[in-house]
């Protein structure tokens, strides 16, 4: 998954090696425990040769502080879709896992999933030269004002676009349903992890049953109890099976969570858009006024025309000043519109880069967690093979 | 998401099997294969007989076996009074004492308990196969359920089946007019009424609580392991008929995840065909699991039912004898404060020493035939199980590789198109 083709990524070896426990004073001034991640980063030739390896730098960061980082991405690089951060709170959870997130393995996932993160950004051909991502992962004293970007806030807002493009809304469309469909099979997946769980770990009972009734039978009894051992070892390998299959839910939901960011360039396309409509639409209107100043009619009813023609015409000099702040107006209207436009078209163009980017590495990676699951799938397959063919041996003993 | 019906930790539940299965003496979901591996007529099972090598036990067991009984075509027959079902039962023979070789009757479930009772009665301490139960438990409407009446259709057939194996029983005189006379109504009218089996019963109750003088110590042991097997018995059918259900449930949850790989291929484009290769691997095991499924409802849960029943059966037949040597105890002592009219209570007594004389050695005799027959029968059940497994294993094994040789290959594809271009 990794490339070495971006700069930064010739320079230095990146990973988050440890998780560990902190308690502290949170912003409302609680006693809490957290959980912190060591990133640890060295420079990229000292570890292919020989020798001893050079000491790496460490600096120690809480969850919070990624999504500081991610969300800064997400402001100043409107147009990438920026990679997303392992689930905040364990979801999709078959039984056996927990749900809670102290619980080492969901901290062990985790960990990996952050690592993940910072390689995505690292491998990125934009991102991967954010200087503030450089700070993030070498800086220890971290401080990151966040801009109050009010474009970020109106993208809560409704609007309607008046001419979509039709690129952007297919690619929105897309988006929604693969977020649907992902959702929707790791929700099942989950249950079917749960039901194979049952299946193997009810075989376990043969285990302690047949051990019992061989205590009483002559002839049947070695076969009987060499039996019920396999059949403990067949319990037993489901653990290892399903927490093999967790990596395989972890890859399909980091391209759920990618669906987000998908809709997210989305949605900033249609703000820009509609401020370009915006734009034209408010200059259209100026220009239209003014045309009806200069030859005194009146197409656009307007409280002060009817005023004006109630009580009486301007005087010629209101006309030629009103005139002339129109011409200004709609001078300053031409500049922002030609600004709205190229601001458009460099999203645009940036944006679609990404996003053919993203479709490539969103192949590759899918294709290859389906290569893997089936993978793993053989692999239960080849156990399951053994442990009944010792099983059928020992009966035949019977 | 579903809630989980199984519990946090199986290990510490691996001592508490669900009691509400005691009650569960048909599966309602056992479903049975159309097409039965059980021979139709009696003429197909003397040729599969002859051709069939893994029958080699019951070949050496009955190497001169003379008489092939089957049990078909359930038919309803529906009167003012009541509805049942009857089986047609066909029996092909070269013995002598029948007068034809070949007979076709039909008869109903209350004639097979009637001949049942009577094996026990003349025969009371030979181990005669159980028959299926009367009623299921669950719910009696179920009793013209299809299923319902298949499986009980095979346990007549190996009722019967068993019986024409054992060298005694088969020659039973009840057992040749359950075979062959067209109306079995009249002898159900002879023999032992209600009164005098309401009155064997209470002598047996009263031996009972009077408890035997001495035991043998060998029918001590048979009486301790006919215990202990029982135990093991509902045991391991008990944990058949678990894992059964846990099949179940995961095969339901494996049949939605196929469709949602071929629903999300419909909005992929390079994605699709893996997305459908892998879906259709999904479902080809999901039909494995099905019939998986099936094989172990088909093969292993009844086996291990009969063998729960047996278990009973055994204790019965305990108790027949004990009560035979009670009554004799018993008859003895009273002998023994006797001081007149001795010849006639002696002859007494001396019959009774000599019933139980029999009664022991008939038992010893088909102990060790009844374990022998119990061996092979679970012996054989378990092997074709685990051997079913494995088979499942294997045909998924080849359903994910090659899948996996597809993708393979289409990546080599795309490698020497690239290098190509």
């Amino acid at each position: 998954m990794v490339e070495r083709g971006t700069a930064l990524l010739k320079k230095m070896e990146i990973s988050v090696a440890e998780a560990d426990k902190r308690t502290g004073k949170n912003t409302v001034n609680m006693q809490e425990t957290y959980t912190v991640y060591l990133i640890e980063t060295r420079p990229a030739e000292s570890v292919s040769e020989g020798g001893t390896p050079v000491a790496p730098d460490t600096l120690w960061r809480r969850y919070s502080e990624f999504e500081l980082l991610r969300t800064y991405l997400l402001v100043t690089y409107p147009y990438i879709i920026v990679p997303p951060l392992p689930e905040k709170r364990a979801e999709f959870v078959w039984h056996k896992l927990s749900a809670d997130n102290l619980d080492p393995d969901f901290v062990e996932r985790r960990r990996v999933g952050l690592e993940n993160f910072l390689l995505r950004l690292a491998s990125h051909p934009v991102l991967s030269n954010d200087s503030i991502f450089f700070l993030f992962l070498t800086e220890v004293l971290f401080l990151l004002f966040q801009k109050a970007d009010s474009r970020l806030k109106s993208l809560s807002a409704m609007f309607r676009v008046k001419n979509p493009d039709k690129r952007f809304t297919a690619l929105k469309h897309y988006s929604e349903d693969l977020s649907t469909v992902i959702s929707q099979l790791l929700r099942i997946r989950a249950r079917v992890a749960d039901r194979l769980y049952g299946v193997y770990k009810v075989h376990g009972n043969y285990g302690r049953v047949f051990s019992e009734w061989s205590a009483i039978e002559k002839e049947m009894g070695d076969g009987l109890q060499s039996a019920g051992h396999h059949m403990d070892t067949y319990a037993a390998s489901i653990d290892d099976i399903l927490e093999e299959e967790e990596h395989y839910a972890d890859q399909l939901k980091e391209y759920l969570f990618y669906t987000e960011a998908v809709r997210s360039v989305c949605r900033k396309h249609e703000l820009i858009q509609y401020e370009l409509e915006m734009a034209a639409q408010d200059l259209s209107y100026k220009k239209q006024q003014k045309e009806e100043l200069e030859t005194g009619t009146v197409r656009i009813f307007s409280l002060k025309g009817m005023t004006s023609k109630l009580f009486g015409q301007e005087t010629q000099e209101q006309r030629e000043s009103k005139v002339a702040a129109l011409e200004q107006s709609i001078q300053e209207g031409e500049e922002a519109l030609k600004e709205k436009n190229a601001e458009s078209q460099e999203f645009v163009e940036k944006a679609w880069n990404d996003i053919e980017r993203f479709k490539e590495q969103k192949e590759k990676d899918l294709r290859e967690a389906l290569i893997s699951y089936a993978i793993m799938q053989i692999s239960m397959c080849k156990k399951g093979i053994q442990v009944w063919s010792n099983a059928k041996e020992c009966f035949n003993k019977m | 998401m579903s809630g989980a019906k199984v519990p946090a930790d199986i290990s510490g539940h691996m001592l508490d099997l669900d009691e509400e299965e005691d009650l569960e003496v048909f599966s309602k979901n056992t479903s049975l294969a159309e097409g039965n591996p059980m021979p139709n007529s009696p003429d197909s099972m003397v040729n599969q007989f002859r051709l069939d090598e893994e029958n080699e036990e019951e070949q050496q067991g009955a190497i001169n076996k003379d008489i092939f009984v089957t049990v078909d075509n359930p038919e309803s027959h529906i009167s003012a009074i009541e509805t049942f079902i009857t089986y047609r039962v066909v029996t092909r023979t070269t013995r002598s004492e029948f007068d034809s070789s070949e007979y076709e009757v039909r008869r109903r479930y209350q004639d097979f308990l009637w001949l049942k009772s009577r094996l026990e009665e003349n025969y009371p301490t030979l181990i005669v196969h159980p028959l299926p139960e009367k009623f299921v438990m669950k719910s009696m409407v179920e009793r013209f359920n299809d299923d319902f009446i298949e499986t009980r259709r095979k346990a007549l057939h190996r009722f019967l089946n068993r019986i024409t194996e054992h060298p005694i029983l088969s020659c039973s005189h009840h057992f040749k007019v359950f075979l062959t006379d067209e109306e079995l109504a009249p002898h159900r009218k002879l023999g032992p009424g209600f009164l005098s089996r309401m009155s064997e019963t209470m002598r047996a109750m009263a031996n009972s609580v009077r408890g035997l003088r001495s035991k043998l110590e060998e029918f001590a042991i048979m009486q301790e392991y006919v215990d202990d097997f029982s135990n093991n018995m509902c045991s391991v059918d008990k944990v058949t008929h678990r894992i059964t259900k846990e099949h179940r449930e995961y095969m339901d949850e494996l049949k939605q995840y196929g469709p949602t790989y071929f629903q999300w291929a419909e909005s992929e484009e390079l994605l699709a065909e893996p997305l459908k290769g892998v879906g259709s691997c999904v479902e080809k095991c999901s039909k494995e699991t099905e019939e998986q499924i099936q094989y172990l409802s088909e093969v292993l849960v009844p086996t291990l039912h009969e063998y729960v029943l047996c278990a009973d059966t055994l204790k019965a037949v305990m108790r027949r004898r004990d009560n035979i040597q009670a009554e004799f105890e018993a008859k003895n002592e009273a002998l023994a404060s006797k001081t007149t009219d001795k010849e006639m209570l002696q002859e007494e007594v001396d019959d009774l020493a000599d019933r139980v004389e029999q009664a022991n050695n008939a038992l010893r005799g088909d102990w060790s035939r009844w374990r022998t027959s119990m061996r092979a029968d679970l012996k054989s059940a378990f092997i074709s199980t685990a051997a079913k497994n494995v088979d499942y294993y294997e045909k998924c094994l080849a359903v994910w590789e090659s899948f996996l040789l597809s993708q393979r290959g289409e990546s080599m594809e795309q490698r020497n198109g690239a290098d190509a271009s």
